[in-house]
């Protein structure tokens, strides 16, 4: 690989911006489930790690001077597959919304049950209140 | 591809029924209970067939609404998944009989609810053994997760928050894999199981597909609950309804095994595994930790809820053992112990479950004479207990004895030393339970507050027919296991291992 003998070029890392991206995101994520004590703050960090999956996805399926993968758009004659954005990685992701919304939703009742039964959110004090 | 309906049936009857049941509830709540129970009838008894049909002929494909694979989602039974899914199908429904008891007792106001969420579980943990797609294996996944922190969370005490914990765990071992297949799709333009086993074997040296199976064996450990990534598990299943905890507790973490297996030998061939096997090798030392670490914390505990949650975690050890020896023998006695470790599980934590509804003694000093007053149900522990420990006519011995094999064939001494060791643990923390249960007074622990066990009370038959059966189906297909390695699993282990 050319990397070893040049170091990081700006062009190898700007050409795979959107990698970039989704890790920067996901890590933001990651740190706020791990690092933050309010469990509403964990829910919203692990709400960005999952959006930025989705958009690693999206991402993925984009093509540049594509356009959207319907016959009547791109320029006629026979259909040309590099004419169109892949639509798979992004009807995956429809499914995968509807996981997260569904998982937001549980998440958002298990903080009322546990505001209800300790009268807290933040971490440190139900592990006090716990012990 | 077969036209029969029994695959399609497996999933479909549970999934529509529990959309049914909440409308059902609504106008006879009685009416739940039989409902719930013939949904997984019919799915236990597709599966029967499914198997019998795989027996004779050979892996079934069956293509969901006639799209042909690599396009449409298929769903594949070889021999094992066959097997997987028939464990899975007959243990949810025994759990099902059992909840009467429980639902009755504690919520039967939301008995409709509790079902619909119970079939979910179910559908969700067949739905992942039945699918040979990459994505659709997600969505099966994340249902049954989603399904299993609602029912964790309604438990007592701290319920809602290590199903919270253990919701933050689940999501970023479901997104790990999402990630996998998105790497793999990236490369192969692929979501097919065996679509991808037939793409990727020229593109094994590449960075992206060496990516995706890290992730993939990541995600799967935190879904299964291996060693390091182990910490969710304790809470949840200690905190959860009984009924909840012998449903998720043997399956959950016994599918996640299964989607390892599928993911190692077949999204990734035997040949991947040889190539690099130094994941294998990591495999097998992190499970090595798994059994001690899991053995040694059982032994710390007083809640015997708890206490079995730690043997869970040694148990994944052993199972996670025999995927990474990576040899007939040892994979042999994973799938295998797929099967006896369910059966071990789910009459555990049925035994905690009939004990704590009965009497609502948790901690193991509490269970000093209960043999007068629960005999069968202290007689199934015993049964079970010897077959956690390993003592021959009970299946555990097999399993292990494979495992052992296997760790001999591939020249692991540790992890052979540690299997002996681990069952000399096991058999240190059954007994001490079985001593408190039948030869201790109430008397002889002062500071608890006098427990007497009077009269002949047993749980009630709902509860203490699934025990005697598992208790049954631990000793019979112990003694069976030469059989079913004979007939079933050895078709199961890949080719060229």
């Amino acid at each position: 690989m050319k990397i070893k003998e040049k170091g990081l070029p700006l062009e190898w890392i700007v050409s795979k911006y959107n990698y970039w991206i989704y890790i920067f995101l996901m890590m933001i994520g990651f740190y706020a489930m791990i690092g933050k004590k309010n469990l509403v703050k964990k829910v919203i960090g692990m709400n960005i790690f999952q959006t930025s999956i989705i958009l690693y996805f999206i991402s993925i399926g984009s093509k540049k001077g594509s356009t959207i993968p319907i016959a009547e758009h791109a320029a006629g004659g026979p259909i040309q597959a590099i004419q169109y954005i892949n639509p798979v990685p992004h009807v995956l992701m429809l499914t995968a919304i509807v996981v997260m919304v569904s998982t937001f939703g549980v998440a958002m009742a298990l903080l009322i049950m546990i505001y209800r039964r300790y009268q807290t959110i933040e971490e440190d004090e139900i592990l006090r209140l716990r012990r | 591809m077969t036209t029969s309906p029994y695959p399609i049936l497996i999933i479909l009857v549970p999934l529509m029924t529990s959309f049914l049941i909440p409308l059902v509830g609504w106008w006879r709540r009685s009416l739940c209970y039989p409902l719930i129970l013939a949904a997984l009838t019919v799915s236990a008894f597709s599966s029967l067939i499914i198997l019998q049909m795989v027996m004779e002929q050979g892996t079934i494909h069956y293509h969901l609404g006639n799209w042909d694979p690599p396009w449409g989602i298929e769903y594949v039974f070889d021999h094992l998944n066959a097997f997987v899914a028939v464990i899975v199908s007959l243990t949810s429904l025994l759990i099902g009989i059992s909840s009467k008891s429980l639902v009755e007792r504690s919520f039967s106001k939301k008995a409709a609810f509790f079902y619909c969420l119970f079939l979910l579980q179910a559908t969700g943990l067949l739905g992942i053994v039945v699918t040979g797609d990459a994505f659709n294996l997600y969505v099966f996944l994340e249902i049954a997760s989603l399904a299993g922190y609602t029912l964790i969370a309604i438990g007592d005490d701290g319920a809602p928050f290590a199903s919270f914990n253990y919701m933050l765990y689940g999501t970023v071992g479901a997104c790990f894999y999402l990630l996998g297949v998105g790497y793999l799709y990236i490369v192969t333009g692929s979501l097919n199981m065996a679509d991808l086993a037939k793409l990727l074997p020229p593109l094994y040296q590449s960075k992206p597909v060496l990516i995706a199976f890290a992730f993939f064996i990541v995600g799967v450990a935190i879904k299964m609950a291996l060693f390091p990534l182990h910490v969710w598990l304790p809470d949840a299943y200690t905190y959860a309804p009984s009924a909840v905890s012998a449903l998720i507790a043997p399956l959950t973490t016994k599918v996640g095994v299964y989607v390892a297996i599928r993911i190692m030998y077949t999204i990734f061939t035997p040949s991947f595994v040889k190539e690099f096997s130094s994941a294998t090798t990591l495999l097998s030392w992190v499970s090595i930790f798994a059994i001690l670490f899991g053995c040694i914390w059982a032994l710390a505990q007083t809640d015997l809820k708890r206490m079995f949650a730690y043997v869970l975690v040694a148990e994944i050890g052993y199972l996670a053992l025999g995927i990474g020896l990576a040899n007939r023998n040892g994979l042999t006695g994973t799938v295998l112990h797929i099967m006896n470790d369910t059966m071990m599980m789910a009459s555990l934590f049925l035994v905690a479950g009939a004990v704590v509804t009965k009497t609502g003694f948790r901690r193991i000093d509490q269970w000093s004479g209960l043999h007068k007053k629960m005999p069968l149900t202290m007689a199934v522990f015993v049964v079970t207990a010897l077959s956690v420990i390993g003592i021959p006519p009970m299946c555990g011995f097999f399993s292990k004895w494979y495992l052992l094999l296997g760790a001999i064939n591939a020249r692991q001494w540790v992890a052979a030393a540690v299997l002996l060791g681990s069952s000399l643990v096991n058999a240190i923390l059954f007994f001490r339970v079985i001593e408190v249960i039948y030869f201790r007074r109430p008397a002889e622990f002062p500071n608890q507050d006098r427990v007497q066990h009077e009269g002949f009370e047993e749980a009630p038959w709902s509860l203490l027919i699934p025990m005697l059966l598992f208790a049954a189906g631990i000793v019979s297909l112990g003694l069976l296991s030469g059989k079913i390695v004979s007939g079933i699993i050895q078709f199961a282990i890949p080719e060229g291992l």
